[in-house]
């Protein structure tokens, strides 16, 4: 708390505030988390903490320590912009892993698999008998 | 007049991230199934990382800001084994 006290104030107020913001998104995103009814709702609530709430305290710590070190230091952009690629990928793996198990255990009111072009739907029927590890070199025929 | 400014944000900032830890931590006890366990585990990675970085500039110290690097990465690849591991049965196959 020694250094906190040099600061001028318009250095002072929008640290702050960026870090009232962060720190008030990220709590009510986690009360939707304690709150919410089902796993696909509470899947987007903590989201609101990931993107605003991290981005609030990570400006407001980029703006504090580029003034106290007295050039730019940029640093925290490394975490802001690693949570922005990495939640999305595993928010779409955790909702994907609960649809799964819930097709599974056939809870009703999931929606079932869509039949795509480029993944088979079953396992593809294994040609049959020896003909399919023959050499096709001693194929009859042709000779 | 900056300084009280400063540690009233400071301190709310770190009592509402803690009380945000804790929700998380309510759903990872007390989710009613697995991915409600991890969803729990991944906020609160996340948020014990904003905390880092909180306390980090409360102390003035660069120390905490590579621990809230690390803890970020450490909280992705937790998340995507579990989910994988929801998934498959098994992490690595």
């Amino acid at each position: 708390m020694t250094y906190l006290e040099t600061l001028p104030a318009w250095i002072a107020l929008p640290v702050a505030f960026f870090l009232v913001l962060g720190a008030t998104l990220t709590l009510l995103g986690t009360v939707g988390l304690a709150r919410l009814h089902s796993f696909y709702d509470r899947l987007h609530a903590p989201t609101l903490g990931t993107s605003w709430g991290a981005a609030g305290i990570l400006l407001a710590s980029m703006i504090l320590v580029s003034w106290t070190e007295g050039r730019a230091v940029l640093h925290e952009l490394v975490i802001g912009i690693f949570l922005m690629i990495t939640t999305p990928v595993t928010m779409m793996f955790l909702g994907r892993a609960a649809l799964h198990r819930d097709r599974i255990e056939g809870t009703p009111g999931i929606p079932g698999a869509v039949a795509r072009s480029d993944v088979p739907i079953g396992p593809v029927s294994p040609p049959e008998g020896e003909a399919a590890f023959a050499d096709p070199a001693d194929a009859p025929g042709e000779d | 007049m900056s300084a009280l400014v400063m540690s009233l944000a400071l301190g709310y900032a770190q009592i509402a991230l803690a009380l945000a830890a804790c929700l998380g931590g309510y759903r990872l006890l007390y989710g009613p199934r697995a991915q409600d366990r991890v969803l729990g585990l991944d906020t609160f990675y996340v948020t014990a990382m904003l905390l880092f970085v909180v306390t980090g500039i409360r102390v003035g110290s660069p120390f905490f800001f590579e621990a809230a690097m690390v803890i970020g990465v450490l909280g992705f690849v937790a998340t995507v084994s579990l989910a994988k591991f929801l998934i498959r049965g098994e992490v690595i196959e």
